[in-house]
């Protein structure tokens, strides 16, 4: 069982070195693709009922047992965001080759698309901070291109601020990790649980915030958002679907270990507070927006607020409740930039003003907005509200009630910015007037139409079986809160 | 703590960060190179006393060696800097290219959505 744990990345990387050889077939290349991502995608379930059943896997690479070696490690937090994003990168793929070539028509789409997912994987696996730093670097470099595979002056122009700021994102993060090995002797991070506590308290807090800083400019916290809204949208859509869906959620993902493993403990009160301001500002500059793409760009901001208010809460329930809203959105953000990447398909933009009336032209496509869009607003009975109910309970027992407040009012205004979607492209006259045959959009996309519902229905899933996921999220962040369980099943001790 | 190294690479990050706010791309490479090689200097320059080489046999006695993995964290981040700046370059290229400028520009709808507010 646990020579599975390091196939994700190992069989990700392979295939983007077969996609490069079959750089002339791009038959080749999706059957190499699609073949790869469904592996992983099975092994990664796998690996999450073995953990399930035995408790953390751990894999050492090439035979060295940490803290000497490079350890893989997948808990019940890791191995179940596993299995949602390599899910989703999967339909994502096939939502992509359903397009004809329009994103995918660059021979290098697909080589870089395999090493994202490397990267995504390894991100999730990585046992020790130097790791996770490699695969920040696979995933962002793999971004990069993927962004700016066209090369066009729109993408271009936001491309330079998304890698000139992620560049020095990466360096921060280096800079982090080589200060935290100067301080403690060890990067490995079951390690660093036990000796950080050691380290005097102005060494600790200035290492810890190091690392926050990097991962809060990776997962778009205020105030180091503004990135975000600006290079999303200039992405081919399914392209930005992923970003929105995973890149974001990693970086959260990396604060959730940060501050529960590398640095237990602290902070809670400065990250309650970012997370409110990111929910509130996030939300108000959607309102603001014209362009579907962009008000949808804000939201992945203001979501990121209400994870980022969840770890600092810090007890069970806030960490499971994180869990959880982290699983769902992956699926819904990513479905509603897919449905964004239909109508922009059929009517060659996104802006409000010149879109309309797409409800009369296909109300599948109007039901597969909407859908995601309640539950990323938080209405019952969508995953969104179990996610945002297990928060503000969350948030009741910690007596946080200025945190309840402004997470509900966000909400409020999420719903707000949601239904100015819907007026603007779904409600009113058919806007631009349809050509001839019109009808059935859906039925001219029928590849892109099927990866969105499978998306959806994720989603959907989600909601129904809310109950026994919410067990799993609970028991993962008993495991998370208590690093013991991490070091002993790490370091064999 | 070598002071030699410790003052270059102070130099090196405050330069570099000086050089990534301006606007032309090309100062902005050359602020990426200057701050990832200060940030290397920083992980040797904090990875203790030289000594012999790591994997040295010393007939099972032990000697005053040096740490290897803050060299091995160094030659990877050397790596990733370089694939970093030569995506940066070609960035500036393609921008200069299109329209004759290599200037980050400002968000255009940003500014849009201001003037209409």
């Amino acid at each position: 069982m646990t020579s599975l744990v390091p196939l994700p990345v190992a069989l990700a990387l392979l295939a983007a070195a077969l996609n490069v050889i079959a750089v002339r077939s791009r038959a080749t290349q999706r059957a190499i693709s699609i073949v790869t991502l469904t592996l992983i995608t099975i092994i990664s379930i796998v690996v999450l009922v073995g953990v399930e059943r035995n408790g953390t896997l751990v894999a050492s690479l090439g035979g060295w047992r940490p803290p000497a070696g490079i350890a893989l490690v997948a808990d019940q937090l890791s191995a179940s965001l596993l299995v949602i994003a390599t899910a989703v990168l999967l339909i994502v793929l096939v939502y992509t080759i359903g397009q004809h070539a329009r994103d995918e028509a660059s021979p290098w789409y697909h080589p870089a698309y395999m090493a994202l997912t490397a990267g995504v994987a390894n991100a999730f696996l990585a046992g020790d901070l130097f790791n996770l730093f490699v695969a920040f670097e696979l995933m962002l470099m793999a971004s990069y291109v993927l962004l700016t595979l066209q090369g066009s002056d729109a993408q271009i122009r936001s491309g330079t601020t998304y890698v000139v700021l992620n560049i020095v994102e990466s360096l921060l993060l280096l800079l982090a990790v080589g200060l935290i090995f100067a301080a403690t002797g060890t990067v490995n991070m079951a390690e660093l649980a036990s000796r950080t506590g050691e380290l005097p308290d102005g060494v600790r807090l200035g290492l810890n915030l190091l690392l926050l800083i990097a991962f809060g400019l990776k997962a778009a916290v205020f105030p180091l958002f503004f990135w975000l809204p600006d290079s999303y949208p200039a992405a081919p859509g399914p392209v930005t679907a992923v970003f929105a869906g995973l890149l974001t959620k990693i970086g959260v993902y990396a604060i959730i270990r940060t501050e529960t493993i590398v640095f237990p403990g602290g902070n809670g009160t400065l990250l309650i507070v970012v997370g409110c301001v990111t929910m509130i500002i996030g939300v108000m500059g959607a309102i603001a927006q014209a362009d579907m793409k962009r008000i949808l760009s804000f939201h992945i901001v203001s979501q990121i607020g209400y994870m980022v208010a969840g770890v600092g809460m810090g007890t069970t329930a806030a960490i499971a409740a994180t869990i959880f809203f982290v699983i769902h959105q992956i699926p819904i953000k990513t479905s509603l930039f897919l449905v964004e990447g239909i109508v922009e398909g059929a009517t060659g933009t996104s802006r409000l003003d010149d879109v309309g009336g797409m409800a009369r032209r296909s109300g599948w496509l109007a039901a597969l907005f909407m859908l995601p869009a309640l539950s990323l607003a938080g209405l019952p009975p969508f995953s969104g509200f179990v996610g945002k109910l297990g928060l503000v309970a969350a948030g009741v027992d910690a007596r946080q009630w200025g945190l309840i407040a402004v997470a509900l009012v966000g909400s409020l205004f999420t719903l707000v910015s949601m239904v100015k979607i819907w007026t603007g492209v779904f409600w009113g006259n058919v806007m631009p007037t349809p050509p001839p045959l019109g009808r059935g959009i859906l039925r001219q996309h029928r590849i892109e139409a099927g990866a969105t519902f499978a998306c959806v229905g994720l989603g959907l899933a989600i909601a129904v079986g809310a109950g026994p996921l919410y067990n799993l999220c609970v028991s993962a962040a008993e495991a998370t809160l208590d690093p013991a369980q991490y070091i002993a099943a790490v370091l064999g001790r | 703590m070598n002071a030699t190294l410790v003052l270059l690479a102070g130099t090196l990050i405050t330069t570099g960060i000086y050089l990534l706010q301006a606007r032309s791309l090309i100062r902005i490479v050359f602020g990426v190179g200057l701050l990832a090689n200060g940030i290397n200097l920083v992980i040797i320059a904090t990875s203790g006393r030289s000594g012999s080489p790591a994997f040295v046999d010393n007939g099972g006695v032990p000697v005053d060696v040096t740490e290897p993995l803050p060299q091995a964290f160094v030659l990877t981040a050397i790596v990733i800097g370089l694939a970093l700046i030569a995506f940066l370059a070609a960035l500036a290229w393609r921008s200069w290219t299109i329209d004759g400028v290599d200037e980050v520009e400002d968000d255009i709808e940003d500014r849009r959505l201001g003037r209409d507010l």
